[in-house]
């Protein structure tokens, strides 16, 4: 049956797809001004002349960020931290879900419970540090690839969608064929699983790729910085230049054109370190919405 | 001299009990074959107690040693001695009682009540708005724009959000400029104490809408269309449709949500308050975790830091507990 549109539905319509639209641009034009805005002259950004497309076109910003050792550096730690972190992740996460799938695991009941209650209490900051530094771990790189090795969140979702995607019928015959647990998990479920696997990916990756914290509290050398350090080393430095500035001087006019290129720098900074996540995001966005909800909503 | 288990040999052995015996709650009931059911399984399935190892001890190191450390907040921590072996505050909670009694706590507590309060209210609705909303559209490839637009805020790093805050509402960001178009007088929002939890607030809706969305449109997508037709049949509008047909139907979900919102409502995102933070705007941006940090890692106070963060944990703990028990009675949803 098809139902038939009244007035009162067009109104609805009417307004529900004006107030999407306002959304819709609402989250996309301030990523698009970021974009125009680091390939703009700065003055006219400052001055409110770049709106839609960029003006005066000009690549100083990317020219002077990559300039710069530091950012090169912690953009290739945070590579190695996101690529080692997340296989780290994975390799953890994905066989602790499927034994807990299994509704023949002796003990999934004890597991279940003691994973769970990590997500309602923790030690807290503190003792946390306090262990982390007593393995050593304070100041080591590997701290960023350990640290957050799994998390029971995506140990429910990845679980959920084995138990409704992979049928007990099927293990039982594979077993009957004298495939072992192991051989099953890793020739069948996991090719199965394509969908659950790359959302995995993608949670672990971006949560590496943007992880602030972990860095903030155990790492303190300069050459094992990631990149959002840097960043925001970079991004939180006007407040100091502007203090420079408004005490004037014979300086203030040189301070002036590094405030104007520092201003560019970071707008091409947040570029350049969301490209490879804004990159891989399309790929994965189909697999996206079907594993979170699988996971999640029968949870 | 009498020995225990001498004297319990000597009454005789109780004749055995029909009901489960501990053993068989534990080891499985007995096969026909006379072995332990449990036992064969676990011989069965040994590799699923290695695919389980590294979670167990990632868990086990991470997160149950320093659960057993919090104990330190009742001592005086000495690190060459360790959780244990570090002599007891006395009186033992001495380090409450310095945290109580100092001139901020008051005003810690006050704003991390009051920008968690308001996060709660501002962030919980719209994404249940927001996805009863991009429900009721047609058009299959608008839908799917507006989704996939919608989350995309959610993977820009925090860092990246600060910053952006800060470009856009300095004295000649964005948010200025589009004012000067409707000829306003710039505003020097970053400067303004009051402002500082609208930022915080609006910024974490605009990021987190659209992925929290997600869930409840999926939510939606079970939804039978039969309900809707006999609906249209008794005469019911399109907006009394959403309110007494698709927001029942995704309740569950949405109590669910709730729990868990209000559970981590201490929680604040902290690395986001303190990246907010600046020596100007401390009176409303010291936050409890933000004290915890600065008390225990810039200032080495270990004892008192982890009391300030054990008491943030327990009232966060209690709060999930009880919301969790009502939601039980009155809506018969409930996490455990």
């Amino acid at each position: 049956m098809v139902i038939r549109e009244t007035k009162q539905d067009r109104i609805f319509n009417f307004f529900n797809v004006l107030f999407l639209i306002l959304i819709f641009v609402l989250c996309l034009y301030p990523l698009w001004f970021i974009i125009i805005a680091s390939i703009s002259n700065p003055d006219l950004t400052n001055s409110g002349q770049v709106w839609l497309w960029p003006k005066e076109v000009s690549l100083d910003g990317y020219k002077a960020l990559f300039a710069d050792d530091s950012v090169l550096r912690g953009y290739l730690n945070t590579i190695l931290y996101t690529v080692g972190g997340t296989c780290v992740n994975l390799a953890v996460t994905l066989p602790a879900a499927y034994a807990l799938s299994r509704k023949d695991f002796v003990g999934r009941g004890f597991f279940t419970k003691m994973f769970l209650f990590t997500m309602f209490f923790s030690g807290g900051l503190i003792p946390t540090f306090l262990t982390v530094r007593s393995l050593g771990l304070y100041n080591n790189p590997l701290v960023m690839v350990i640290l957050g090795a799994t998390s029971m969140t995506n140990i429910i979702i990845s679980r959920t969608f084995f138990q409704t995607n992979i049928p007990d019928e099927l293990r039982e015959a594979a077993e009957i064929d004298g495939c072992s647990n192991a051989r099953f998990f890793f020739r069948i479920v996991l090719p199965l699983s394509v969908s659950i696997v790359a959302v995995m990916a993608l949670l672990f990756a971006v949560t590496h790729w943007n992880g602030y914290f972990t860095a903030m509290i155990y790492i303190r050398s300069e050459e094992w910085k990631p990149l959002q350090i840097i960043m925001r080393d970079i991004l939180m430095e006007s407040e100091f230049n502007a203090e420079m500035l408004m005490q004037g001087g014979d300086t203030a006019g040189a301070l002036q054109q590094t405030l104007r290129t520092a201003e560019q720098i970071k707008y091409a900074l947040i570029v350049v370190s969301s490209i490879p996540v804004m990159i891989f995001y399309p790929f994965v966005q189909k697999h996206f919405v079907k594993g979170v909800t699988v996971g999640a909503v029968k949870g | 001299m009498t020995v225990p288990w001498k004297k319990a040999a000597a009454v005789p052995a109780a004749a055995p009990a029909p009901k489960r015996t501990m053993a068989d709650r534990f080891l499985g009931e007995r096969t026909a074959t006379g072995k332990r059911k449990n036992l064969l399984l676990i011989r069965k399935n040994k590799v699923l107690y290695l695919f389980i190892l590294p979670a167990f001890l990632y868990f086990l190191i991470f997160a149950y040693v320093p659960m057993y450390g919090v104990q330190i907040a009742f001592k005086d921590f000495i690190a060459t001695k360790g959780f244990l072996d570090s002599p007891w505050a006395t009186p033992i909670f001495k380090h409450f009682i310095t945290f109580f009694s100092s001139v901020n706590f008051w005003e810690i507590l006050r704003n991390t009540l009051g920008l968690s309060l308001y996060y709660l209210l501002a962030s919980f609705p719209a994404p249940i708005i927001l996805a009863l909303m991009i429900n009721e559209v047609k058009n299959t490839k608008f839908k799917k724009a507006v989704q996939n637009i919608t989350y995309m805020p959610y993977f820009i790093s925090t860092v990246v959000l600060v910053g952006m805050i800060d470009l856009f509402f300095a004295r000649s960001g964005l948010v200025n400029n589009i004012l000067a178009l409707f000829g306003h007088e710039p505003v020097m929002f970053l400067m303004q104490d009051s402002l500082f939890n609208d930022l915080y607030v609006w910024s974490g809706v605009w990021q987190t809408t659209g992925y929290g969305a997600v869930i409840y449109i999926a939510a939606l997508a079970g939804v039978s269309p039969d309900l809707h037709e006999a609906a249209v049949i008794d005469g019911a509008t399109r907006f009394q449709r959403i309110i007494h047909i698709n927001l029942p139907a995704i309740m569950p979900t949405i109590v669910i949500m709730l729990i868990m919102s209000v559970g981590g409502i201490m929680n604040l995102s902290f690395e986001k308050v303190l990246l907010m933070q600046t020596d100007s705007n401390l009176m409303v941006s010291e936050v409890i975790s933000t004290y915890v940090y600065k008390l225990g890692i810039q200032r080495a106070q270990y004892s008192l830091s982890t009391a300030v963060g054990l008491f943030n944990n327990v009232i966060n703990l209690i709060l999930l507990v009880t919301v969790n028990k009502i939601s039980a009675k009155i809506s018969e949803t409930s996490l455990w």
